[in-house]
């Protein structure tokens, strides 16, 4: 990727969790580690990859996401608003009464969500049966979905990922965010996964795995999967929970966490600090 | 000679189709029309008869395998990019393994799915009570959005299904199995969603049903005239949602009398709405649900069933004979009726 490219993403990654610390630091609490953990697929997704644009909404043949883990919303908005979905201001009514950006994912409330998700294990099937009609109207699009590891405990994430290969839907290229965290402890202590992309290959799917905060890698590893021309691909993402906030990373407590003034001040300079450094 | 069609033994093909293979037929015939028609099951395309919608267009039918919730949510998403998908798979895994994906993925968004759930109430009566269904009506009534049928034979279930692509949402078609009995003698009897169809004229009770439950309930009234002088309004209530609220008034006014009868629990279904018309009318009307009472429904052939719970014309009759000797309240003024 030439370096004027890599600079554009890493700006567009940072404001991403710049504003996603601020969203949920002025309500006080929401799932902050989750949506932190995803920021640069979704930055190189809506930079990069995706035909996907205010101007073209409403043409049935943009690329779509299906955010399964629809609780990393607030990461999704802050993208959206990048991209002039809507404006950056409406990220400040986050969970509030009213809101058009509630806590999960909702295509009937918020500009340029393509489905609305929330409880785990429903999206993966949703994306197969909007890759299925694509293919059938003869559309060259991609759909793309964002899964969590603790979401693969759910037995429908399995259905779909049978049928997917079943009917080769090479026009469907998910991801796991692997995060290596539940809600209620380490995720190979809840419902191990143990080797997650051994699981996904013996469902015949293509199997891509690679760092998850690296924004470059992501972008090879969809460049790869667009390739793929039989199967459906899996891009096992690994990150860190909470990823890029201090007060947050790492710790099994971000989940959905609570947030003082004090803390979101401080993580909003580290932020800050590092936008000047970039720049 | 009867041949046997399907995968289960009582289900013999003569002169009449069973409802599960008009419905395939008439899927087929709008598949034909319309390119945006397609179909998804869950392995049991012989069995619902969506099959037969395959084999005409094998490229637009989808079978997901032993995996309900992962049908209704393709089933979405096939929606979602402009298509209209017909869902089939028998009513219990429709209604509760897959209650979920129905609500959020298909009913919160509004999306045109059509579910034509089989195997509804006892139809499948010798597999057993893990394959009735007699909670189906309360739990699709509930969701917002969603129009809920239950055709009376298989001629209605043609009507219904072509009905169901003007609908813009999802729609949830109830049927049998297949050995129903025929009520209608044609298609042209003025179908319509939401218009209830009042099949006999009567002045002492109106019987409301619904499903397999209306030509026993025609046959009861018959029965009545003939042996207790009554006379008896039969209504075909085909839609449980949105309930036609007028028919229900209509019965309250003029007969003040009603009996509902149901393959299904008397919670939450035709019974359930058709009093939730009577409470808010706030007039006297003596009033019975005939159905299951709140059990769970033994083993047996299905016909043997409808006996054994009193969903035949005798035991119609019979839950007649009780509501005609009880006392209510009137109140002939119907100024203040909302």
């Amino acid at each position: 990727m030439e370096a004027e490219r890599l600079k554009r993403l890493e700006a567009a990654a940072r404001q991403v969790r710049y504003d996603i610390v601020e969203a949920i630091g002025n309500i006080g609490i929401g799932h902050f580690g989750g949506a932190l953990s995803i920021v640069e697929v979704l930055t190189v997704l809506y930079f990069s990859q995706m035909n996907a644009s205010p101007a073209n909404a409403k043409d049935p043949g943009r690329d779509k996401l299906v955010l399964s883990k629809g609780h990393a919303g607030p990461a999704l908005y802050a993208v959206l608003a990048q991209k002039g979905y809507f404006p950056r201001e409406t990220l400040f009514t986050l969970n509030q009464g009213g809101t058009s950006l509630p806590s999960h994912c909702d295509r009937n409330l918020t500009p340029g969500i393509d489905m609305t998700t929330g409880s785990l294990g429903q999206g993966l099937s949703v994306a197969i049966g909007m890759a299925l009609a694509d293919r059938m109207d003869g559309r060259k699009n991609r759909i793309f979905a964002i899964i969590g590891d603790g979401e693969s405990d759910e037995g429908q994430v399995w259905e779909a990922a049978m049928a997917a290969s079943q009917y080769g839907l090479s026009n469907l290229i998910a991801f796991t965010d692997y995060n290596k965290m539940n809600i209620d402890g380490l995720t190979s202590e809840i419902m191990n996964l143990d080797d997650l992309g051994a699981k996904w290959r013996a469902f015949n799917w293509n199997v891509l795995r690679t760092d998850g905060h690296d924004l470059e890698a992501i972008d090879r590893a969809i460049d790869a999967a667009r390739l793929e021309s039989d199967r459906p691909t899996m891009i096992i993402l690994d990150t860190i929970k909470g990823k890029g906030c201090s007060i947050a990373e790492g710790k099994l407590s971000s989940h959905n966490m609570a947030i003082s003034k004090e803390q979101k001040e401080k993580a909003l300079g580290e932020l800050s600090a590092a936008m000047g450094e970039l720049s | 000679m009867a041949e046997i069609t399907g995968t289960t033994w009582t289900c013999y093909d003569s002169n009449t189709m069973t409802q599960a293979e008009i419905y395939g037929r008439v899927l087929t015939e709008l598949g034909e029309k319309d390119p945006r028609v397609v179909g998804v099951t869950a392995d049991l395309a012989n069995s619902t008869k969506i099959g037969v919608f395959g084999k005409a267009f094998p490229d637009r039918l989808f079978n997901v395998g032993i995996a309900e919730q992962n049908l209704f949510g393709v089933a979405a998403g096939l929606a979602k990019s402009g298509l209209i998908p017909f869902a089939s798979t028998f009513a219990a895994f429709a209604s509760m393994r897959a209650a979920e994906q129905v609500r959020t993925d298909i009913c919160y968004q509004n999306l045109p799915v059509k579910i034509i759930a089989t195997h509804a109430g006892v139809a499948f009566g010798q597999a057993g009570t893990t394959h009735h269904c007699l909670e189906d009506i309360a739990i699709m009534r509930a969701f917002p959005n969603m129009t809920v049928i239950v055709p009376a034979d298989g001629i209605e279930t043609a009507n219904a299904v072509r009905a169901s692509m003007d609908i813009p949402g999802p729609v949830y078609i109830r049927v049998g199995r297949g050995f129903e009995p025929k009520f209608h003698a044609s298609e042209d009897y003025g179908f319509r969603v939401g218009k209830a169809q009042r099949f006999r004229e009567g002045t002492d009770l109106t019987i409301i049903a619904c499903g397999i439950a209306v030509l026993q309930a025609a046959e009861a009234a018959k029965l009545l005239a003939a042996s207790d002088g009554l006379s008896i309004r039969v209504v075909n209530m085909h839609t449980i949602k949105p309930i036609d609220r007028e028919e229900v008034l209509a019965a309250i006014r003029e007969t003040r009398r009603i009996l509902t009868v149901e393959e299904h629990s008397v919670i939450g279904g035709l019974g359930g709405a058709v009093a939730d018309v009577i409470a808010e009318s706030g007039k006297g009307c003596a009033f019975s649900k005939l159905g299951f009472n709140d059990e769970f429904s033994v083993v047996g052939y299905p016909e043997d069933l409808y006996s054994h719970y009193r969903l035949d014309a005798n035991g119609i009759a019979d839950a007649v004979r009780a509501i005609m000797g009880r006392d209510f309240e009137e109140d002939e003024s119907w100024e203040d009726e909302v």
